[in-house]
């Protein structure tokens, strides 16, 4: 099975290609719509800001082709900002939207943190998924970003919130969030529905614990 | 959860060969970066920062090669500068395999070249270094070894941040080379100044300089070269001891 890359032009798509060529993937660049519809399996990674990878995207004619796959059977995985744009949008650019296949939006970090949340960090798991299985709950994994998806709120399309005090006090994770961070808030770190996979941090930055969570989605596409 | 401090080994290179060597005299070459970079990978550091120093006679295609080549031994995160001066070289360079790309006597000359950077690449990806040295109670921005560029370091990383960088690399001048122990003063006002991470560099030569820096120093991250690349310490070593007194560390 051959893993696609979407290139639009962001700085770690070598890093995150290597990576899967270490694991002894085969892999493609995809830079038009027809390479993304041909596409078996779908990787995103995009660093830097919101706006700017859905302009780029809907520019390079690469977003109808994005939003097509999503709405049928083929593996996608997004990482970092790639992660962002599965979800309804980002507070980063407010006339642009994301793909919407994870309720909720990334929002900034909170004023108590450095301004971005850089460097290495560990995280919860709190969900079964498929990519962190046999990582253990201490690995750490490295980020670079300023944006994330908090988990502290209730969030879920169809939900029905009832005005009881109770369900108001009710903090569950957003619809697929298998592992949270926390980092002046908690926020989503891993995401998974279905054949949809997100991270925040970065895999191919992240040591041998990112290695791990590369291999155990090429193992998911089996 | 708290981020870990990060353990970060500087390579300097004449372009392709790592060198050795006090201030820009003297360079001796030390091996293949890559190979190194391989090494360090496996023996735990948190990232990498790989420099083509100024008097280098390498053109940026043998450094970018170079970049490509560490980059390929890496999955830890790789910071490449020297030189940088234009979105053109930066992109070259991230594309090349760095992730976050040094600027330092070209945004002191033009400060505008760090929010355009910022625009194009984000944040996360740009590194303002600023070397510093001690001179009536404050620190001085010098560039190119030994010039006072007349700026203060604090306001000047507070301006960095301002224009979007992402992370402040500072290096006590004065520290550097002496293996006397970082400038944990220098490393504690700047850190109080911005709200972006913090590295550290100069000065380290033993496993408490390290804590020193961490601790009273409050840095995000400390660099060594010699300490590292002599052998004076592993990076497993050195984590183990770090662990042991309380500072957060990858192990």
């Amino acid at each position: 099975m051959r893993i696609t890359l979407i290139d639009y032009g962001a700085g770690n798509l070598p890093s995150v290609e290597r990576a899967f060529q270490h694991l002894g993937a085969s892999t493609e660049r995809a830079t038009t719509p027809e390479a993304i519809t041909a596409a078996q399996v779908l990787v995103l990674p995009a660093v830097g800001h919101f706006g700017a990878l859905m302009h780029a995207l809907e520019a390079q004619q690469l977003a109808e082709a994005i939003r097509q796959s999503l709405a049928g059977p083929v593996p996608f995985l997004g990482i970092c900002l790639g992660m962002h744009a599965l979800y309804e949008g980002s507070a980063e650019s407010t006339d642009r939207a994301g793909f919407g296949v994870f309720p909720g939006r990334a929002q900034p970090q909170p004023q108590s943190t450095h301004l971005r949340h850089l460097g290495w960090n560990q995280v919860e798991h709190i969900a079964e998924g498929r990519l962190l299985r046999g990582i253990s709950p201490k690995a750490w994994f490295y980020f670079a970003h300023t944006c994330a998806v908090a988990a502290g709120v209730a969030a879920g399309p169809g939900r029905v919130i009832e005005m009881r005090p109770s369900a108001a006090r009710t903090a569950e994770p957003p619809v697929g969030a298998v592992a949270i961070c926390h980092y002046g808030r908690p926020f989503v770190a891993v995401a998974e529905r279905g054949h949809w996979f997100a991270v925040q941090f970065h895999p191919e930055k992240s040591g041998e614990a990112g290695m791990d969570v590369l291999r155990n989605f090429l193992g998911a596409l089996r | 959860m708290t981020l870990a401090r990060r353990i970060v080994p500087r390579l300097d290179t004449d372009g392709s060969r790592l060198v050795q060597g006090v201030g820009l005299q003297n360079l001796r070459d030390s091996g293949d970066p890559a190979e190194l970079a391989s090494r360090y990978g496996a023996e735990g550091a948190d990232e990498l920062v790989l420099l083509n120093l100024p008097a280098s006679p390498s053109g940026r295609a043998v450094f970018a090669e170079t970049v490509r080549r560490v980059a390929a031994q890496l999955c830890i995160p790789l910071t490449a500068g020297g030189g940088i001066g234009s979105v053109e070289e930066t992109r070259a360079l991230l594309r090349a395999g760095a992730d976050k790309v040094i600027v330092n006597t070209a945004a002191v000359r033009e400060p505008e070249l760090i929010t355009r950077l910022s625009a194009e690449f984000g944040a996360e990806a740009v590194v303002l270094a600023i070397d510093a040295k001690r001179r009536d109670g404050i620190w001085e921005v010098i560039v190119r070894g030994a010039e006072a560029a007349g700026e203060n370091v604090v306001s000047w990383a507070q301006e960095g941040c301002e224009r979007g960088a992402g992370e402040i690399l500072v290096t006590s001048m004065d520290r550097e080379g002496t293996r006397e122990g970082y400038d944990c003063a220098l490393s504690d006002t700047v850190c109080d100044a911005v709200n972006v991470a913090v590295m550290v560099s100069g000065g380290a030569g033993t496993p408490d300089d390290f804590l020193a820096v961490f601790t009273d120093g409050r840095a995000d991250a400390a660099l060594a070269a010699s300490m590292f690349h002599e052998g004076t310490v592993s990076i497993r070593t050195l984590k183990q001891y770090l662990d042991s007194r309380g500072v957060t560390v990858r192990t």
